[in-house]
């Protein structure tokens, strides 16, 4: 393992994979430098990188080593590490606001007031700062589209469940260390189940299959289930409801 | 008469695949196609065409097939036993199915995932460059009984070609190298993980396969404290309760287990295609060996060379059937 001050380290995933991290814990500084490494990364044109992406502090790269050697990538990328201090980088530009309509708790949120007690909130404290908050994609991934956001105030540093929800719905919003998912599909998960939307995370029908970037911000804009259902029946094009606004 | 495969009765393991969706890691979609490559490449130098092709994978049951307009078939991967109207055909070898005629493909004998291959490719429509089923991405879904599959245009005329496959049915040793957290295993654990005999677990599919073995789990240090990271088909996962998990190309894209080493990407159809019980064990090699083992794998798949089926005396209870269709693909096929 390296140690903290080792950072950003360069390190192999198999024959095919390199994987340059920022941090071995999250920050927000460090999401920012792997968001900003990877679009440096994206006018490189390097011969053999056949794709780049980012988790929540790190910068994946797949490559063929039979076009582009594992030391010439080392190099290759230890010279674009040493041109710029990555943590203080800007976001990304081109990005988006994104207003969601939420049901926070009830049946369509079972797990809402147990997530509060968990975060030492009392639920009207809980409602207020999930309805409040305004979070940043901070990476894409698991399943196609799906979001991990944040970062929520320090109270919702809450762990992961030891036992499964068996099923989440699809749409769903959930929740653990201080950041929020909404589920791209029905699925088991560790996390708290607070609420429910109506956005598709990936809509393999649409112009444009998956909605959110890495670097977008949301907010979730509290509505009632009845409200939630007339935008279930009636939306046609995976927003349920949610507006948007370019950033930037 | 559009040309079509026609499903008469295929499993909820029968997919059309391809070379899967590369590109799409950074908004969660894995590559997904098909979970032994290199029976979709060998499929491909048996009709002559290109690799991109999509066929049809069946996972260890068979089907019937029914073709509409007369048709260049291969069939690679698991044997599983065939037969056209009733009459025994080669495995590893392409054949003509005319228009009408029925193909019955039994269970495999050996290993998991056979290959149908069709001149023209299987043509049902593309989404975002590939027409693979990736059942946990909910792109796609098993055809079914009596769907109908479009066929590409098919330029070629040949059949009657075989290839010999290098054994890749059932399990065996396979090659690793180091992942992201190799190092956070001690070099005990690396050692017994390359002493210990697994054995390929019943539960796994196309997102990955998972090791049994007796002993001891294997942990890293700090293994509840690692970031959820990119994943790649062949992470060797070690997963909760201290069982490795080898991850196939249908795989999720990130995950917060530590990955003990990576399975070489030429023997990652062994591990796809080894079925429940088949022994598996794993050996580290040295990065620059494990190149030329990827280099020398590359090249085989570019120079794959059918020879003919009748030379090969193993094939003589074919021959009937070969001396049926020699260049009898007519060019009168509608299109």
């Amino acid at each position: 393992m390296p140690p903290p001050d080792a950072f950003p380290v360069i390190r192999d995933v198999g024959l095919t994979g390199k994987l340059v991290s920022f941090a071995d814990s999250f920050s927000e500084s460090a999401n920012r430098a792997a968001l900003a490494f990877r679009a440096a990364l994206a006018t490189q044109d390097w011969p053999g990188v056949q794709e780049t992406a980012t988790s929540l502090t790190s910068v994946f790269l797949r490559f063929d080593p039979l076009a582009l050697s594992h030391a010439a990538l080392d190099s290759h990328l230890g010279d674009l590490l040493a041109r710029a201090d990555w943590f203080a980088a800007p976001l990304p530009t081109g990005r988006t606001l994104w207003r969601i309509p939420t049901v926070l708790g009830g049946l369509h949120g079972p797990q809402f007031a147990d997530a509060a007690q968990a975060a030492g909130r009392d639920p009207e404290q809980a409602r207020a700062d999930i309805a409040t908050a305004r979070v940043r994609v901070l990476t894409i991934g698991f399943a196609p589209g799906q979001p991990y956001m944040g970062q929520l105030p320090p109270a919702w540093d809450i762990p992961r469940m030891t036992t499964l929800n068996p099923q989440v719905p699809g749409a769903s919003l959930v929740v653990a260390i201080r950041q929020l998912i909404i589920f791209a599909g029905p699925a088991p998960t560790g996390w708290r189940h607070i609420g429910q939307t109506a956005f598709r995370c990936f809509r393999p029908k649409a112009d444009t299959p998956f909605a959110l970037t890495p670097g977008d911000e949301v907010t979730f804009h509290e509505i009632t289930p009845e409200e939630l259902a007339d935008i279930a029946a009636t939306d046609e094009t995976g927003d349920g409801g949610a507006t948007r606004e370019a950033l930037t | 008469m559009t040309r079509a495969l026609i499903v008469l009765r295929a499993g909820p393991g029968v997919t059309v695949q391809d070379r899967g969706r590369p590109g799409f890691l950074d908004h969660g979609l894995s590559v997904g196609g098909a979970a032994d490559m290199l029976a979709l490449a060998e499929g491909a130098a048996l009709l002559g065409q290109s690799p991109d092709h999509a066929a049809i994978e069946l996972a260890g049951m068979g089907g019937i097939f029914q073709a509409r307009g007369n048709l260049r078939i291969a069939l690679t991967g698991a044997p599983m036993p065939a037969s056209v109207e009733g009459e025994r055909i080669a495995w590893n070898a392409s054949h003509p199915l005319y228009d009408g005629q029925k193909l019955t493909l039994g269970t495999a004998l050996t290993g998991n995932y056979g290959y149908l291959h069709v001149g023209g490719g299987i043509a049902t429509p593309a989404f975002l460059g590939s027409r693979s089923a990736h059942l946990q991405a909910h792109i796609g879904a098993p055809p079914g009984d009596a769907a109908v599959l479009p066929v590409g245009d098919d330029p070629g005329t040949e059949t009657g070609l075989a290839l010999d496959p290098a054994d890749r049915f059932s399990g065996g040793t396979i090659r690793i190298v180091p992942s992201v957290q190799t190092s956070r295993f001690d070099a005990e654990t690396l050692a017994r993980l390359q002493a210990t005999t697994f054995t390929r677990d019943p539960r796994g599919n196309r997102m990955g396969a998972r090791m049994a073995f007796d002993g001891a789990p294997f942990t890293a240090e700090g293994q509840l404290n690692i970031l959820s990271e990119m994943v790649v088909p062949g992470d060797i996962q070690i997963t909760g309760d201290g069982t490795p998990f080898v991850l196939l190309g249908e795989c999720q894209t990130t995950g917060g287990y530590p990955r003990i080493g990576t399975v070489i990407p030429p023997d990652i159809p062994r591990i796809a295609q080894a079925r429940a019980g088949d022994p598996i064990r794993f050996q580290f090699i040295a990065r620059d060996a494990a190149l030329a083992i990827h280099r020398n794998a590359r090249a085989h798949v570019e120079t794959l060379a059918p020879r003919p089926l009748v030379r090969n005396p193993h094939d003589i209870r074919d021959l009937l059937s070969y001396q049926l269709i020699g260049g009898m693909i007519t060019g009168e096929e509608e299109t």
